[in-house]
This record gives structure tokens, C-alpha cells and sequence, in this order.
């Protein structure tokens, strides 16, 4: 406990377990989970899941930065990144569980 | 897009489960990613992202509006980080 890395199969697994389908079944609604908020996302849409979170997509423009081992400047083209923000309920959850940790 | 809209489309695409089954299954994923993260795990869906958990030390912060200096215990927040694939393809790159 505190150390592990959970993955699509435990998220598979605690659906197994809660709703009672096959194992590849669960397997497959997770991932179909995840590809409707890729896509969405893809798409430009912001995906806000009430007390988990919101996935937003910034547009960033072009800016000047540099190779850090030879120091060379470098153009970064302009990018779309994806940024998380935790709901407040998530927040809580996670600031009590690790309290003193 | 919107939990309600997510459960939606899922349950569209699986006419053979109740609309109650495919709610708890999509609650279920977001729930059990809080929970790893309460207990201080990390939750890695390879493709699309990271979750983890940061610790923030404890700092002197201050009150903006009076100034004053006030402390502000360590805490623990959620992290998210992006996977390759999914930043590839925010930028037009489709595998």
C-alpha cells in the first residue's frame, strides 16, 4: 500500500467485481471508457467528470527554447496540451488519505 | 463532454446491459482511480495517462488581501501526466 501502480487490468477487475461480467467484457468496457474521453478530447471537447475531475485541452503557441545539453536555441512549434484539474472532492480524498504519509 | 454523456454513449454501444449496470461500471473506474490515489498509489493506463500523487511541502504562505503571514501544513495532491499516445494524437499525429 502506498507504493503500487494500479493498471487498466485492476480497473478491469474492480468492475468484474462489482458488476458481475465476464472478465474480458470488463476489460473491454474500460478501455471503451478511456478511448470516449480520448476522442472527445481529440475533438477539442473539455470532459468534466462531476466529483473525479476535468480534462481541458490548451492551445499553446510557438516559443523559443533551448537544447539544454549543447544550449542551442530551438523553435517549439505551437502544441495543444491536455491539462487534468482534480475535482475538489478528489482533492480531500487524496490530501486525507496521505496525511502524514 | 459530461459523465451523464459518457455513461450515454457506452450504454449505446452495448444495447445488452441495463443503463443502471453501465453507470456503475463507469462510476466504478473513476472510484477505484480515487481510492488508489487516497491510499498513495499510482494508477498508469499506458496511452492515455498517469495518475499519481505529489507531495507540496510546507511553506509560509500569505493572505493576499491582508497581508499576513500564515502556515500552510505539507499536503498531498493528485497528478496527472499525459500519455504519448494521447499527446501524439491531440497533435494530429494518428498511429
Amino acid at each position: 500500500m502506498g507504493n503500487s501502480t494500479l493498471t487498466r487490468q485492476d480497473l478491469a477487475e474492480a468492475v468484474f467485481r462489482e458488476v458481475g461480467l465476464s472478465r474480458n467484457e470488463s476489460a473491454q468496457l474500460v478501455e471503451s471508457v478511456l478511448q470516449h474521453i480520448s476522442d472527445a478530447l481529440v475533438r477539442g471537447e473539455t470532459v468534466k467528470i462531476s466529483s473525479f475531475g476535468t480534462f481541458t485541452v490548451r492551445q499553446k503557441g510557438q516559443r523559443i527554447g533551448r537544447n539544454p545539453k549543447t544550449g542551442v536555441e530551438v523553435p517549439i512549434s505551437p502544441r495543444r496540451v491536455l491539462s487534468f484539474r482534480p475535482s475538489h472532492l478528489m482533492k480531500e480524498r487524496v490530501a486525507e488519505g496521505n496525511r502524514g504519509r | 463532454m459530461i459523465r451523464s454523456e459518457l455513461i450515454q454513449k457506452i450504454a449505446e454501444e452495448n444495447p445488452h446491459l441495463y443503463q443502471r449496470d453501465v453507470e456503475r461500471i463507469v462510476n466504478t473506474i473513476f472510484e477505484e482511480i480515487i481510492e488508489a490515489l487516497a491510499r498513495g498509489d499510482r494508477v498508469e493506463l499506458r496511452g492515455f495517462g498517469a495518475f499519481s500523487v505529489k507531495k507540496r511541502d510546507a511553506r509560509i504562505g500569505r493572505n493576499p488581501r491582508t497581508g499576513e503571514s500564515v502556515q500552510v501544513e505539507e499536503k498531498h495532491v493528485p497528478f496527472f501526466k499525459t500519455g504519448k499516445l494521447l499527446r501524439d494524437r491531440l497533435n494530429g499525429h494518428e498511429e
